[in-house]
């Protein structure tokens, strides 16, 4: 597959690349303030004039503490929103100022990435491994990845499509027992795990795409939905988005208008957009007609067609409508972890350096927890207590929902996979959540 | 009577430590770095004295490279009035951390040093007690409570069994235990503010201060991985491992 072809190009860790950009636009000027959240969008006269960052110092009855401080309002003339996938003020955007209308529900992956550090002698600089399908059953979109990069460290992660069927599906557990195919096996011998982590990604592409412009701001990246799942890359789209929404944005500043409405314009004249037309068909073929049939298509669409098909596959459900009640799909015996090349959640999450002030109002809003009992347990036997990469829902004997929000990697999968929609991730008190050391 | 906080850049207390490839220290490199939690501490009570009318200016200093401004600015934006980052790239040992900091003591003639008891990287819990003997202050090390009244400090340190109160004339070196205060966050607002607050260089060459260092690390492990417990059946099986395995009675 042409898109899969990462020939000419470079491996470096995003991580590490963002602390450099950072570095380079704090040279230029630009104030950048993390450890605190936009918890709110602040409207005014129907249009976005900024962010309200979170309060400090809420206990979790959600009583000020001592070192209480309240959020503040940005004010903005125009607020650029790239907040990754999914991202909380996207989707209060999305909804105050309905830019999904005519849009294709958006679906989603979860990528479940852990790094390892690997005896010299075993490392090759610029190896690149994909793999698709295997051991995920046949309606379920995924595959792993592999890289060799940096000081003898392997990057090695797993994406599941969340509009999986099966809701005794793990997508934790598919991406651990994948490491023990022979062809993944090999990389890790000898090595240790040494960090982990886990993120939504957006799948839809551009059927998917919500109007990107509204009263005041713009959506970019991510939270937009600009990442070409083919080539299983958004970074350069993401980049190409934010730079056509600073053209566009300070058009709006100067010309003093509410909309940057150039943005829309300049994005279907640009490559980012001509290379997401040719990526087009290719997720929902696999949602359409399985792994095989989706496999035959893609090779159709990509090679005789070019990408150019005179027709467009739609997205036909959210990823939150797609599962099975649980009586009516096969459980899954995953294998026990072995604690060298395999490993539960716990262990794992304990690598994301999550940094997390317990003494917080929790952070995932369960809207109705009847709700949760008739159809999250009783229907689909607590999905989220399998989706989550980090173990934050559980049931307990009671049967009755545990929220360990303490534990929480920020990746959105129960914000998008929760069959009500009756999770709600909201922003935790500023600074909480994963931290990942370069490499990641 | 002005407040010196000596605070030391180490790695994020939430960041699990990883040995760097060479044995000789940990990873730095690309890993979230903050304010010794200690340090923070210190630098609370600083604050508090000053918000009481007992200190009038509260400095903030550091030891390190140009990028440990980063700690003087977080400093700054909980309330420190102006910084001082002492250039070097030396990796300074607490001999020498002491020394550099009383070649400041003497120029800015602080009644009060507030300082953490130790930094949560290496452990060492020295410079507080080092700099108190090189100046020949007292020292109320280990501090849970701070009195000032008079010219005087009365100090409740943590010691074995139980507490100690001790009373010291001024000027003097105090180091913050962990249950001295909770300290504040550094609000948005004044981390903008902080950006203007004045922060001063030294060249750590200028203070005629001797760098070399006098320890040597010769190697750094990880902890042996602990093995996973068992549950024993009876009380005899247990007093059968305990006496063949464990070999502890």
């Amino acid at each position: 597959m042409p898109q899969m072809d990462n020939r000419g190009n470079y491996i470096i860790s995003l991580g590490a690349f963002c602390r450099w950009l950072g570095e380079q636009a704090e040279a230029l000027g630009v104030e950048i303030y993390p450890g605190f959240s936009g918890a709110d969008l602040f409207i005014e006269d129907g249009k976005v004039c900024g962010v309200i960052t979170g309060d400090m110092g809420i206990n979790r009855q959600g009583k000020p503490k001592p070192d209480y401080t309240s959020g503040m309002i940005l004010r903005a003339k125009q607020t650029i929103l790239a907040e990754g996938a999914r991202g909380s003020l996207s989707k209060k955007a999305m909804a105050r100022f309905d830019l999904r209308k005519n849009a294709d529900p958006q679906t989603f992956g979860l990528g479940i990435k852990e790094v390892w550090e690997i005896p010299a002698e075993n490392h090759r600089p610029g190896f690149v491994q994909h793999s698709f399908g295997w051991p995920l059953d046949t309606h379920t979109y995924g595959g792993a990845f592999l890289y060799h990069f940096g000081e003898n460290l392997v990057s090695y992660g797993f994406i599941t499509a969340l509009d999986y069927r099966n809701p005794w599906l793990s997508p934790f557990e598919e991406m651990q027992r994948t490491k023990q195919h022979p062809a993944f096996k090999k990389h890790f011998e000898g090595g240790r795990r040494i960090m982990y982590g886990a993120r939504a990604i957006s799948e839809g592409g551009l059927q998917s795409l919500p109007h990107p412009i509204f009263p005041g701001g713009v959506l970019t990246g991510d939270c937009a939905g600009f990442l070409n799942m083919p080539k299983i890359k958004g970074i350069h789209t993401s980049m190409k988005s934010g730079m056509i929404a600073a053209d566009a944005v300070l058009e709006a500043i100067q010309t003093e208008q509410t909309e940057a409405s150039t943005y829309m314009q300049a994005l279907k004249a640009s490559w980012l957009w001509k290379e997401l037309s040719a990526a087009r068909n290719i997720r929902p073929a696999f949602s359409h007609w399985g792994m095989l049939g989706g496999a035959a298509y893609s090779g159709i669409d990509s090679m005789i067609f070019r990408g150019r098909a005179p027709w467009t596959l739609h997205h036909r459900h959210a990823d939150n409508q797609t599962l099975l009640p649980a009586d009516q799909a096969p459980k899954i015996d995953y294998p026990k972890a072995d604690g060298k090349l395999t490993f539960n959640r716990a262990e794992s999450v304990f690598l994301s350096n999550i940094s997390h002030d317990d003494d917080q109002p929790v952070h995932l809003h369960v809207g109705d927890m009847q709700t949760w009992k008739e159809v999250n347990l009783a229907r689909f036997a607590a999905p989220e207590s399998r989706y989550c990469p980090a173990g934050v829902y559980e049931t307990n004997e009671a049967e009755e929902l545990v929220i360990n929000a303490q534990n929480c990697v920020h990746c959105k999968s129960c914000d998008i996979k929760d069959p009500e929609q009756d999770i709600n991730w909201c922003t935790p008190e500023g600074g909480s959540g994963p931290n990942y050391p370069s490499g990641m | 009577m002005k407040v010196l906080v000596p605070v030391k850049r180490v790695v994020d207390y939430n960041i699990k430590p990883r040995v760097a490839a060479d044995g000789r220290g940990v990873e730095t490199q690309g890993v979230k770095m903050s304010m010794n939690p200690f340090d923070e501490i210190a630098l609370e009570e600083a604050l508090r004295l000053r918000e009481k009318g007992h200190a009038s200016e509260v400095i903030a200093v550091t030891i390190g490279p140009q990028v440990a401004q980063d700690v003087l600015r977080t400093a700054m934006a909980m309330g420190a009035d102006r910084a001082i980052l002492i250039s070097t790239d030396v990796d300074c040992e607490p001999r020498v951390v002491a020394n550099l900091l009383k070649a400041v003591v003497e120029k800015e003639q602080p009644g009060l040093i507030s300082m953490g008891k130790q930094a949560i990287d290496d452990d060492m819990n020295a410079t507080g007690q080092m700099l108190a003997a090189k100046l020949g202050w007292p020292q109320g090390t280990f501090a849970s409570q701070v009195d000032i009244a008079d010219g005087h400090a009365t100090v409740t340190r943590e010691v074995d069994g139980g507490t100690e109160t001790l009373a010291l004339t001024l000027p003097a070196v105090i180091t913050a235990d962990l249950r001295l205060n909770e300290p504040r966050y550094a609000s948005l607002p004044n981390i903008m503010k902080a950006r203007k607050k004045p922060l001063e260089t030294l060249e750590a060459a200028s203070l005629g201060v001797d760098l070399t260092p006098h320890l040597t690390v010769v190697k750094v492990a990880e902890p042996p991985q602990r093995t996973a417990g068992i549950i024993v059946e009876t009380v005899d099986e247990l007093v059968q491992k305990l006496k063949t395995e464990a070999k502890v009675i």
